[in-house]
C-alpha cells in the first residue's frame, strides 16, 4: 500500500501538463466528470467543517468563561472574559511549563532516533544485498501488526529495576525504534534511488557510509520529513505509557489529564488547559498541514 | 547471496613490488569487509533496540503471566495457567471485552462509511481543495487526552451541552456516563470525531489513483456519479479499505485514553459499574490498582491473541471477497459481452 508514495499524484487539472490531459479535459466537459460540484457539495463540506471545529470552539467558549456559565438556561455560545483567570488556575494545578518542556524533549528525541535508525535500516533493506535480508524484512512487516503496547508490564518492571521510573528517559526508551518507520523508509527508498547512483559512488571510491550519507540521505529527505511529522505526533499524543511510568514528572498529556483528577471537576479550568495544550499543535498544523496531508495521502500511514 | 568470484584468487598478480601488493589487498580486503558488514550494522540498531524494548517485554509477559506476581512484592510462586483460567472465568474480564467490542464496532463501522463518503465528496473537482482537505483534518491535531476532556464536558449529565440541546427539542436528559449504550456512543464519538477525516484522506488518495480513463469510458457508457462510485471507485479502493480496517482494528481493540478520562469522578476506572471499562483499561486497573501483575499479563496475552486473530480474520475475509469478486467479475463480463452483442454498441443506462 505504501508504495504509492513514490508515485506522483494523478491530478489531471494541474496546469502545464501534457497534451493528453488537455484532450482529456475537453472530453470531460460533455460527460461531467470534472465539472465543478454544486452547492450541495459545498454545503456538506461546510457542515463537516463546522462539526469538526465545534468541539474546539466549545472548549474555547467554556475555557474563557466562569464555570457558572454551564448552569445557565442557554448554553454559552461566545467566550467570556475569564480565559486568563482560568489559565492561571491551570498553572496552579499542574506543572504546565515543565510538562510542555518534557513533551518537547521526549518527542524530539524519539523523532530523531526513529527517523535516523529507520533511514539507515530502510536503506539497507532497499538497496544493499546481504544474506538474510528477505527474512529480516518479513520479520519487520510481521512486527508492524503486533501490538507491542501490550508489553507494558515487563517494561515497567524493567524500568523500575533500572530506577528510571519518574524520569523522561523511561518514557523515551520503549519508542526509540518502530517497525513501521523501517518499512516506510524501505518502501520509499527502493524506488527513489537508482542502483547506478550507488554503484557510481562506489566506483568513485566512496565507502559504504559515505555512500549512505551522500546518496541515500539526500534522496530520502522528503520521506524523512513525513516520518518525522508522524513520529512526533505519535510521541506527543501518547498517554498510556507516560502515565504509567512517569506520573510524577509528566508529559503534557499526562499533566492535562491530571486537571480533572479532583473530586469536583471545574470544566472551565479543564477546557482552558485543553485549549492551551492544543495551541502548539494547531500552530504546527497551520505551518505544516499541507505536508501532513500529503504524508497521509502518500503513505497510507496511521500514526 | 550471489557472490562474484574474486579474480585475485585465480589470477597470479604480476606485481613488481610486494609491499604495494599487500597494501592493495589490505585496502581491497577492507573494502570487501565494508560491503559485507555494513548492511548488518545499518539494520542492527533497529533489531537490537526492537528486541530489547518491543519483543522481549512481550515474551516476558508470558513468564509473568505464569506466576503470582505482585506490583510491589515481585514474583511469587509459579501458578502455571491459573491466571488465564481465573481471567477467562471472571465476568469482569468478559465485561471489558464486551465494552471493547461494542465501542469498537460503534466507532469503526460508521467511521468507515462516513470516511468513504467524505473521500468521494473530496474526490470531485473542488475549489480550494487544500482548504477542505485541511479542514477535514483539524480534529486529528487535537490529542486524545484533550478530546476526552472536551467530550467529557459536552456529555456531562447535568450541565453538558448535548443534554442541554436535547432539552430544547423535548428529549429527557440522557445518562451519557451512567448507562451502557449512551456511554459507548459518546466514547465511540470521540474516536470517530478524531479519526474520520484522517481515514477519509487515506481513502481519497486511493480514489485518486484510479485512472481517470476508466471513469471517462464509464461516463461515456452513460454511468452516472452514483453508479460510477459503486462500480468503479469502491472496488478499486478495496485494498486501502482493508488497510484502514486492519489498522482501525489494532488501534480500536486497544482503546484506553478515551474511556480512562471520560468520567474522572467515578472511583473505578471505566465507570462506577465498569459500564465502559475496556480491556486495556481493565488490564491497567489489574496491574496498577489491584497490583496483580500476573493476572494483568494474562489479560495482555489474551488480548494479544484476540487482536492477532482479528487481523488474520480480516485478511481471510478480504481474500475471500477478492476471489469471489474476480469470479463474479468474469461472469459479469461474459454477460456484458452477450448484452453488447445483442444490443449492438448501445448500452442501456443503468
Amino acid at each position: 500500500m505504501t508504495d504509492t508514495i513514490a508515485r506522483p499524484e494523478t491530478t489531471p487539472e494541474l496546469p502545464g501538463q501534457t497534451v493528453t490531459v488537455k484532450r482529456g479535459k475537453t472530453k470531460h466537459k460533455g460527460l461531467g466528470i470534472d465539472r465543478r460540484p454544486g452547492f450541495l457539495t459545498y454545503g456538506i463540506l461546510i457542515a463537516l467543517f463546522a462539526g469538526g471545529t465545534y468541539p474546539l470552539w466549545w472548549s474555547v467558549v467554556v475555557g474563557a468563561s466562569p464555570s457558572s456559565v454551564l448552569s445557565q438556561d442557554w448554553p454559552p455560545l461566545l467566550p467570556g472574559g475569564q480565559f486568563w483567570t482560568n489559565v492561571a488556575a491551570v498553572f496552579d494545578t499542574i506543572p504546565f511549563w515543565q510538562a510542555l518542556l518534557n513533551s518537547v524533549i521526549v518527542s524530539t528525541i524519539i523523532t530523531v532516533s526513529v527517523v535516523s535508525f529507520s533511514t539507515l535500516a530502510g536503506y539497507a533493506f532497499a538497496k544493499l544485498k546481504f544474506r538474510g535480508s528477505n527474512g529480516l524484512m518479513v520479520f519487520v512487516v510481521a512486527t508492524m501488526a503486533i501490538p507491542t503496547q501490550l508489553g507494558i508490564i515487563p517494561l515497567f518492571i524493567l524500568m523500575r529495576e533500572f530506577g528510571w521510573t519518574g524520569s523522561i528517559g523511561a518514557i523515551i526508551v520503549p519508542t526509540l525504534v518502530t517497525a513501521f518507520g523501517v518499512f516506510f523508509m524501505r518502501q520509499y527508498l527502493v524506488d527513489v534511488i537508482p542502483d547506478e547512483l550507488i554503484e557510481a559512488a562506489r566506483v568513485d571510491g566512496a565507502n559504504m557510509i559515505t555512500t549512505f550519507w551522500n546518496v541515500a540521505v539526500p534522496a530520502a529527505r522528503p520521506a524523512m520529513a513525513i516520518l518525522s511529522l508522524f513520529t512526533f505526533m505519535m510521541a506527543w499524543t501518547d498517554f498510556l505509557w507516560p502515565m504509567i511510568v512517569s506520573p510524577q514528572n509528566p508529559t503534557l498529556q499526562v499533566a492535562l489529564s491530571q486537571l480533572q483528577s479532583a473530586r469536583y471537576i471545574d470544566y472551565s479550568v479543564v477546557l482552558a488547559g485543553a485549549v492551551l495544550a492544543t495551541l502548539p499543535l494547531l500552530v504546527l498544523f497551520v505551518l505544516a498541514g499541507k505536508q501532513l496531508i500529503s504524508g497521509i495521502m502518500a503513505g497510507a500511514v496511521k500514526g | 547471496m550471489t557472490r562474484t568470484l574474486e579474480p585475485e584468487t585465480s589470477a597470479p598478480a604480476p606485481l613488481k613490488r610486494p609491499g604495494r601488493a599487500s597494501a592493495l589487498t589490505y585496502k581491497h580486503r577492507l573494502s570487501r569487509l565494508d560491503v559485507k558488514v555494513s548492511p548488518y550494522l545499518y539494520v542492527a540498531p533497529f533489531f537490537v533496540l526492537f528486541g530489547l524494548v518491543g519483543l522481549f517485554p512481550l515474551v516476558y509477559t508470558f513468564v509473568v503471566s505464569l506466576n503470582n506476581w505482585n506490583l510491589l512484592s515481585g514474583p511469587g510462586e509459579w501458578v502455571g495457567f491459573d491466571n488465564y483460567a481465573a481471567e477467562l472465568s471472571d465476568p469482569l474480564f468478559w465485561n471489558s471485552l464486551f465494552n471493547t467490542m461494542s465501542i469498537f464496532l460503534l466507532s469503526s463501522i460508521p467511521q468507515l462509511v462516513v470516511a468513504t463518503a467524505i473521500a468521494a465528496i473530496l474526490d470531485q473537482n473542488l475549489r480550494a481543495k487544500t482548504f477542505w482537505r485541511m479542514s477535514i483534518l483539524i480534529p486529528y491535531v487535537v490529542t486524545p487526552v484533550a478530546v476526552a476532556l472536551i467530550f467529557s464536558s459536552m456529555f456531562s449529565e447535568q450541565s453538558g451541552l448535548v443534554n442541554h440541546l436535547l432539552s430544547f427539542v423535548g428529549v429527557d436528559p440522557i445518562l451519557w456516563k451512567t448507562d451502557v449504550l449512551p456511554s459507548h456512543l459518546a466514547i465511540a464519538g470521540m474516536v470517530n470525531w478524531r479519526w474520520t477525516g484522517y481515514n477519509a484522506l487515506i481513502l481519497l488518495a486511493a480514489m485518486q489513483s484510479v485512472p481517470r480513463d476508466i471513469h471517462e469510458s464509464a461516463a461515456l457508457d452513460g454511468a452516472g456519479f452514483v453508479r460510477r462510485f459503486f462500480s468503479i471507485t469502491l472496488p478499486s479502493i478495496r485494498p486501502t479499505m482493508i488497510f484502514v480496517i486492519i489498522t482501525a482494528t489494532i488501534g480500536g481493540l486497544q482503546i484506553f485514553t478515551e474511556p480512562r478520562l471520560y468520567d474522572a469522578t467515578s472511583s473505578t476506572a471505566g465507570g462506577a459499574h465498569r459500564q465502559f471499562q475496556t480491556t486495556v483499561l481493565y488490564l491497567w486497573e489489574m496491574a496498577f490498582q489491584r497490583q496483580n501483575f500476573g493476572k494483568a499479563s494474562a489479560i495482555a496475552l489474551i488480548l494479544f491473541v484476540i487482536i492477532v486473530a482479528f487481523g488474520v480474520l480480516n485478511y481471510l475475509i478480504s481474500q475471500r471477497i477478492a476471489t469471489a469478486d474476480s469470479r463474479s467479475d468474469a461472469k459479469n463480463n461474459k454477460r456484458a459481452v452477450r448484452r453488447t452483442l445483442r444490443n449492438g454498441a448501445k448500452e442501456p443506462r443503468a
